[in-house]
């Protein structure tokens, strides 16, 4: 009797460490992102806002890992940090715009929709908290999971044994928006310069022998004249 | 207040959409701030779909995060080729400069 207590004494203790530290870390990470994601917006520098941004991202992937998504983290880190993000920083040091001098809450005299702005984004926080800040479970919402998760296999085999049969279409879909998206950027960016050599395919097929090559009768000390 | 909920993620992302939506509205430097708004609004989306999807014991938020994901990088993308092809034309991305469609 008396061990049986002890142990579970015990498992109560451990379960309330287990609670202060995921308390801990979501707010060490929750307080690091919404800091970054202010400095994204207000920094003067484009630069620091791009590098704010990715710290935006980690500081978001760690937390996805830490609630247990670890694959989406991960997918966090190398997508938006990876790819993103450095793409930004290449646009913003390629067109050298880093530095505006303007001050950000100044704006010009003819656009003053500061405040309002300002008004109606609070009330979007205020609405979005107020709903979403007192969700409380409801019963049949635990129930109606249609594909609900399972415990003894890893984040990564649970979205992969869904994802390619399931939801095979909505992958292949991604793959067509990730390809539109390629072609698109090409074309956009695409331009002809001046003065620079280019192949023509149709052309080169084309070539036949009678207007590149010539034969000719070569007299004997003669020579034969090569220009014209 | 220690116990760490649903509700916690969810004013998380509430808060990180506000802001990028401040970002949007308050913009006075270049439209590269307006397209990190943009991401910064879609990695509020990103952390509702996901701690639902834990809470609630539910795969599919992960796999449509998986979505959004790939159109967040999309978008960056066509936004970012736009940005460009538009500098290399006027040589400005200010925000009070571009008024060609006087809106």
């Amino acid at each position: 009797m008396g061990i049986c207590f002890v142990s579970k004494y015990k498992i109560r203790q451990t379960l309330q460490i287990t609670m202060i530290a995921h308390a801990l870390f979501f707010y060490f990470f929750s307080v690091i992102a919404i800091l970054s994601a202010i400095m994204v917006v207000v920094s003067r520098n484009t630069v620091h806002a791009v590098f704010f941004l990715i710290l935006d991202f980690v500081s978001i992937g760690c937390l996805f890992i830490m609630v247990g998504a670890e694959f989406l983290g991960m997918m966090m880190l190398i997508v938006y940090v990876g790819a993103v993000a450095v793409l930004f920083l290449f646009v913003v040091m390629i067109m050298n715009v880093s530095e505006q001098k303007l001050s950000w809450l100044r704006g010009s005299k003819k656009s003053n929709h500061i405040p309002i702005g300002l008004v109606i984004s609070f009330v979007i926080l205020l609405e979005l908290v107020i709903v979403v800040g007192g969700w409380k479970y409801k019963s049949s919402f635990l129930d109606t999971g249609s594909l609900n998760l399972d415990g003894g296999l890893t984040n990564t085999h649970q979205i992969g044994n869904v994802m390619y049969t399931e939801y095979i279409h909505l992958f292949q879909i991604s793959g067509i928006i990730l390809l539109l998206s390629m072609i698109g950027a090409i074309v956009l960016t695409y331009r002809k310069r001046e003065g620079v050599k280019r192949q023509n395919y149709f052309n080169q097929i084309t070539r036949e022998r009678e207007e590149s090559v010539q034969l000719v009768d070569v007299n004997f000390k003669e020579g034969v004249k090569v220009d014209d | 207040m220690i116990e760490i909920g649903l509700s916690h993620y969810l004013v998380l992302g509430a808060i990180i959409f506000s802001l990028g939506m401040i970002g949007i509205f308050l913009n006075r430097k270049n439209v590269i701030v307006i397209l990190m708004s943009i991401e910064l609004i879609l990695l509020a989306v990103n952390i509702n779909l996901v701690s639902f999807s834990i809470f609630l014991q539910d795969i599919v938020g992960q796999i449509f995060t998986m979505l959004i994901l790939t159109v967040a990088a999309a978008e960056a993308a066509i936004g970012l080729a736009i940005i460009v092809a538009y500098y290399r034309n006027k040589g400005s991305i200010r925000v009070e400069d571009i008024n060609q469609m006087k809106g």
